[in-house]
């Protein structure tokens, strides 16, 4: 492993998640900032960088009583937040700030507001012009034109697409935070109510309301905080189009593919490293995609990896520790809750606690395969 | 309500999203790769929009 770029030493979620109906949006932000903030044992004077996506970046900083001298609005979906840990670590480098705070927080349930979504998408937009005219609007619709793609390109049954939601839901068991707990059969997968072929509603991650924050600074100032440091050794982004029906490839994402491999060369890692890890799944599929994406899978592979436990608990690659955001959270742009279930995992402070782990990777989409992010984190300083 | 999002591949080469028409709206009648042709349809006086059919329905 390389040496590690910076260090996470302040992580929370908001106090209450799932159902949160006398929280705005903003209060969400606050109630997450204030935990990290009570977390590292720092005031809202300490903080000299903000980021966030989903918010109003100068609302927030001066809710929160912040004077960002470095400020990081990046939204790009549900992966903007480890687009942010990436660009933190770099600007603190850089000399940019010293102590950064990256928020979510959104009312998926309550609405209060209803969080962003880019859609219906503006008539000028590609979207809007080449897309929208067809009904092909949100992300269940969109989703599952690659997906009955990659089914028939690799003769996947949806039975063993079922299984994601239902392992999945193992984890979710073991944790009490999780909106979604009653054990799932593949059986119930298939029969519960029809969203969009080949999508059932168990297929889609729930609305819920929740956010999470974390403060993150250089490594060299890790042991300065009560927390168990959890050091970033690798980060990644990239981006491919913006309309889904023009992707190189339906079977595989090509955002997922540079972002996960300049991660790995970033930390120096390969996958035989990696202990535990989180995989944004807003859908069924998308644990199938970044399994094989990042490499740990061949293409075609990542369903039969799933069926045969290999991910669920005792599994030799834990994936989705927390539920995912098919059983345990989905605001909105999920992917602040797969970087919080790394850290606890790191930390060794999971409600499934994966033993022993020492490295995480954490992976995120923005959109419908638009974009996507990954971090290394580690709790052993290189 | 149903109706079919698909991307349709052309002669020429490009690809777009479009709606398949002309067919039972089922995931059995709505077969990946299956030959089409296109079907302007008439929105309103300056929108029409270009759908696909199978070519085996007449």
């Amino acid at each position: 492993m390389k040496k590690a770029k910076a260090a996470i030493v302040g992580a929370s979620e908001t106090t209450r998640i799932g159902s949160v109906p006398d929280m705005s949006q903003i209060q969400l932000h606050a109630d997450a900032a204030l935990n990290a903030m009570a977390d590292a044992g720092i005031r809202a004077r300490d903080i000299d960088g903000i980021a966030t996506a989903g918010e109003d970046l100068v609302a927030l900083a001066d809710y929160l009583g912040i004077t960002p001298k470095w400020m990081d609005g990046t939204i790009v979906g549900g992966c903007s937040f480890m687009m942010h840990l990436r660009h933190a670590v770099a600007a603190i480098a850089a000399g940019q700030c010293t102590t950064v705070l990256i928020t979510h927080g959104e009312s998926g349930k309550s609405r209060l507001p209803a969080p962003y979504m880019p859609w219906p998408s503006p008539p000028m937009s590609y979207p809007g012009q080449f897309e929208a005219p067809f009904g092909a609007l949100g992300a269940p619709t969109l989703f599952t034109v690659p997906v009955l793609r990659y089914l028939k390109t690799f003769g996947v049954s949806i039975e063993k697409l079922a299984m994601v939601p239902t392992i999945q839901r193992e984890w979710a068991a073991l944790n009490p935070r999780a909106f979604l707990q009653q054990p799932l059969t593949v059986d119930e997968v298939m029969s519960a109510k029809m969203i969009a072929y080949p999508f059932t509603l168990a297929m889609c991650c729930p609305q819920t309301d929740g956010g999470g924050a974390l403060i993150v600074t250089a490594t060299e100032r890790a042991g300065e905080f009560g927390t168990p440091p959890v050091f970033v050794i690798g980060t990644g982004e990239s981006a491919e189009v913006s309309m889904i029906s023009q992707m190189a490839d339906f079977t595989t994402s090509r955002a997922f593919r540079l972002s996960g491999r300049q991660a790995f060369e970033d930390a120096g890692i390969d996958h035989g490293d990696v202990d535990h890890l989180m995989i944004y799944d807003a859908f069924a599929h998308l644990p199938l995609y970044g399994l094989e994406d990042l490499g740990f899978c061949r293409p075609g592979e990542a369903a039969d990896f799933i069926s045969q436990r290999h991910t669920a608990p005792g599994g030799k690659l834990p994936v989705n520790t927390n539920g995912g955001g098919l059983s345990y959270a989905h605001p909105g742009m999920y992917g602040m809750f797969a970087l919080q279930e790394s850290v606890r995992q790191v930390r060794g402070t999971a409600a499934a606690q994966v033993p022993d782990v020492k490295v995480s990777v954490a992976h995120g989409v923005g959109s419908m395969f638009a974009s996507a992010s990954t971090v290394v984190l580690t709790n052993v300083l290189p | 309500v149903p109706y079919a999002v698909a991307v349709v591949e052309l002669e020429e080469g490009p690809r777009m999203m479009s709606n398949i028409v002309g067919c039972s709206q089922t995931p059995q009648a709505l077969q990946l790769d299956m030959p089409l042709r296109v079907r302007f349809e008439v929105q309103d006086e300056r929108i029409t929009l270009p759908f696909f059919e199978p070519v085996e329905a007449a």
